[in-house]
């Protein structure tokens, strides 16, 4: 293709790119470097300083939200790619079932599910069992997490697996492979790109959240997303909020940086920056 | 076969929905008009009000907007999407909007006014001012009635469960009570949310002693490992399905959630209390001033002032809904309370800066 076609090809996405990606961005920047009044300011970068163990509570959440989902939807997406075409649709659709419904209204049905009196307490009350506090703990969040971004994660690994060449496999077997090691050498390896983009997918809307820690962590867990939603909404400081996104635009860059020299080292590169 | 089957059922839903013609005409028409509503016909005018704040045509209530709209010919955009006041003031300080009418809260107003963002409200053409209580004319926030006019009048109470609350309590130390642990809900904002401490240590809510507010400070930290939660609009949801025993909310929320929750009932502090009054208010950005002038005057209507009273269960300053026949909470003690019911109350004032800042980072560190 001659460039100039190419230029042409790109110019709406590069136009739609600059305004509402490139321009926001610098703005965040600015709002970063400077005070209520619009002189240039280090105070909120200073002010930061008070907020670190929040960025590392929202850090451990999301890793191990995201560890979670991975042990749940690697031998699920396996399982599903072998199975037949037929079945493998539905099972997919059953998948996105969920998804076709709102994030917010989805978590907000959860905050009802597993409130005080909520249906699981109260069946566990029908059960004459003690009810379980679940809301407002770690573990409640770290299930919303898990609850909303697990389709993320199975998608991308599910699509790797059912592209791989089933002759690999027959053919590392034929020359004497065990079941262990052609999924540690030959199935790993290949669906590295998917894991990747999974890890992706899953980190990096769990590290910024706030809606799920707000509604199942009952006000009681403050992650970053909080913070930085409290700093916007509530309490008008739009320099701080600034400058806590740019850290956490930051991390997350950094991660994603990290990913993707797993996935050079591994061949195909799966994540996009 | 397959494809008969679909049309089967294609057509029959046609039929269906042919034979219930589109029944939801919504109740948009105000039989007795006081104003005169021509003039400003074609125009536009740009509302901006809190959710759940107007009565809005559900369930068999009167659509105000729409009413207006037919009525004046304007066309009316409403904008409920704003969640505080201190967002709105956001939008407002941006210039991004050009807003017609506010209804801000006085703390806010009095901030507004200060910063001069508000316009005067010439309340000689607004006829129907006539029916504003005096109560709430000449409030600190706008003592000569320049900027504003009262929408509601709200109180800050605590509503609790009876099936889960012994005996009738009266203070605000229930919600540091140890018995009822993990079964408490507090604001989730740091000026009500302070209030609470404030008005159990028997502070005044607008001092501007650091001191004072490390101590209310300390008293919210001490609370936190009882406290199921802190929550706004979700104490509905927590309250309505007895997932807690206690939470402070305003007394004309608690209406909406006794009626979902036969079990629940309400009391006003002994140590006093917020009182709280929204008023309509005209921003400098606005660009309709005639048409917010008879917005704002609609409102005021009789009919349209009791629609909204009934549909948000907040208290009126309007005196054709206090004494009307059809106003259903006309003798609700927890809305009117008598001479001898009445609570003691004080207005949230807008502190300065400095105050402001430095409650909203002891309050940083109370709910981290």
């Amino acid at each position: 293709m001659k460039k100039s076609t190419n230029v042409f090809l790109n110019a709406p996405y590069v136009v739609w790119a600059g305004i509402f990606v490139v321009v926001p961005l610098f703005i965040v920047l600015v709002y970063a470097f400077t005070d209520a009044n619009g002189n240039f300011s280090f105070d909120s970068i200073i002010a930061l300083k008070d907020y670190w163990n929040n960025f590392l509570l929202s850090l451990l959440y999301s890793l191990v939200a995201t560890v979670v989902t991975l042990i749940i939807a690697y031998p699920f997406a396996y399982a599903l790619s072998k199975t037949p075409a037929k079945t493998q649709k539905i099972q997919m659709m059953l998948v996105m079932l969920p998804m076709w419904m709102n994030l917010l209204i989805r978590t907000y049905s959860w905050m009802n599910i597993l409130d005080q009196n909520g249906i699981i307490n109260q069946i566990l009350l029908s059960m004459k069992l003690k009810p379980v506090t679940f809301l407002g703990t770690p573990g409640a969040v770290i299930f919303g997490m898990v609850y909303n971004y697990l389709p993320y994660m199975i998608l991308p690994i599910y699509t790797v697996m059912a592209k791989m060449d089933n002759s690999l496999v027959e053919a590392a077997r034929d020359l004497g492979c065990n079941g262990f090691n052609v999924w540690r050498k030959l199935i790993l390896p290949l669906s590295m790109p998917g894991v990747i983009s999974g890890i992706t997918m899953v980190f990096v809307p769990s590290v910024s959240t706030f809606y799920i820690s707000q509604k199942l962590g009952n006000g009681k867990i403050m992650l970053i997303g909080d913070t930085i939603e409290r700093q916007m909404q509530a309490l008008n400081n739009y320099n701080l909020g600034a400058a806590l996104s740019l850290v956490l635009m930051i991390l997350i860059l950094v991660s994603m940086f990290i990913m993707n020299r797993f996935a050079d080292s591994t061949g195909e590169g799966g994540v996009v920056v | 076969m397959k494809k008969i089957v679909c049309m089967v059922i294609a057509v029959a839903l046609i039929f269906t929905l042919a034979a219930f013609p589109v029944s939801c005409s919504r109740l948009d028409t105000v039989e007795n008009l006081e104003g005169d509503y021509t003039g400003l016909e074609g125009t536009t005018l740009y509302v901006m009000n809190w959710g759940e704040y107007i009565s809005d045509g559900s369930e068999g209530s009167l659509d105000v907007v729409k009413a207006f709209e037919k009525v004046s010919g304007i066309r009316v955009i409403y904008d409920d999407s704003t969640p505080s006041n201190e967002a709105m003031y956001a939008k407002l300080k941006s210039g991004a909007v050009a807003v017609d009418v506010v209804i801000p809260s006085d703390y806010m107003i009095q901030r507004m006014i200060n910063e001069d963002m508000l316009q005067t409200v010439d309340t000689s053409k607004i006829p129907n001012y006539k029916y504003i209580l005096d109560d709430y004319k000449n409030l600190y926030f706008d003592p000569q009635n320049q900027y504003s006019v009262p929408y509601t009048i709200g109180m800050v109470g605590i509503i609790y469960n009876t099936t889960l609350v012994e005996g009738t309590p009266d203070s605000w130390d229930i919600l540091w009570n140890e018995a009822y642990r993990n079964n408490i809900l507090s604001f989730n904002n740091p000026r009500d949310g302070f209030a609470t401490a404030q008005f159990l240590l028997g502070q005044d809510i607008n001092n501007t002693d650091k001191a004072l507010w490390d101590a209310a400070a300390d008293k919210l930290k001490e609370q936190t490992p009882i406290l199921q939660g802190r929550v706004m609009d979700e104490v509905f949801n927590k309250m309505e399905g007895g997932n807690a025993a206690v939470a402070p909310y305003y007394a004309g929320d608690f209406f909406l959630m006794k009626d979902v929750n036969e079990d629940l009932d309400f009391f006003y502090p002994k140590e006093g209390t917020n009182i709280f009054v929204d008023s309509m208010c005209i921003p400098k950005s606005a660009s309709n001033y005639e048409g917010a002038l008879m917005f704002i005057n609609f409102m005021l209507e009789v009919e349209v002032a009791l629609a909204n009273a009934e549909y948000i269960s907040y208290a009126s300053p309007h005196t054709g809904v206090r004494n009307h026949e059809d106003y259903s909470l006309k003798d609700s003690q927890i809305l009117y309370p008598d001479e001898a019911h009445k609570p003691r109350t004080q207005y949230y004032h807008d502190l300065d800066p400095e105050i402001r800042a430095y409650y909203e980072k002891l309050w940083e560190e109370i709910i981290r």
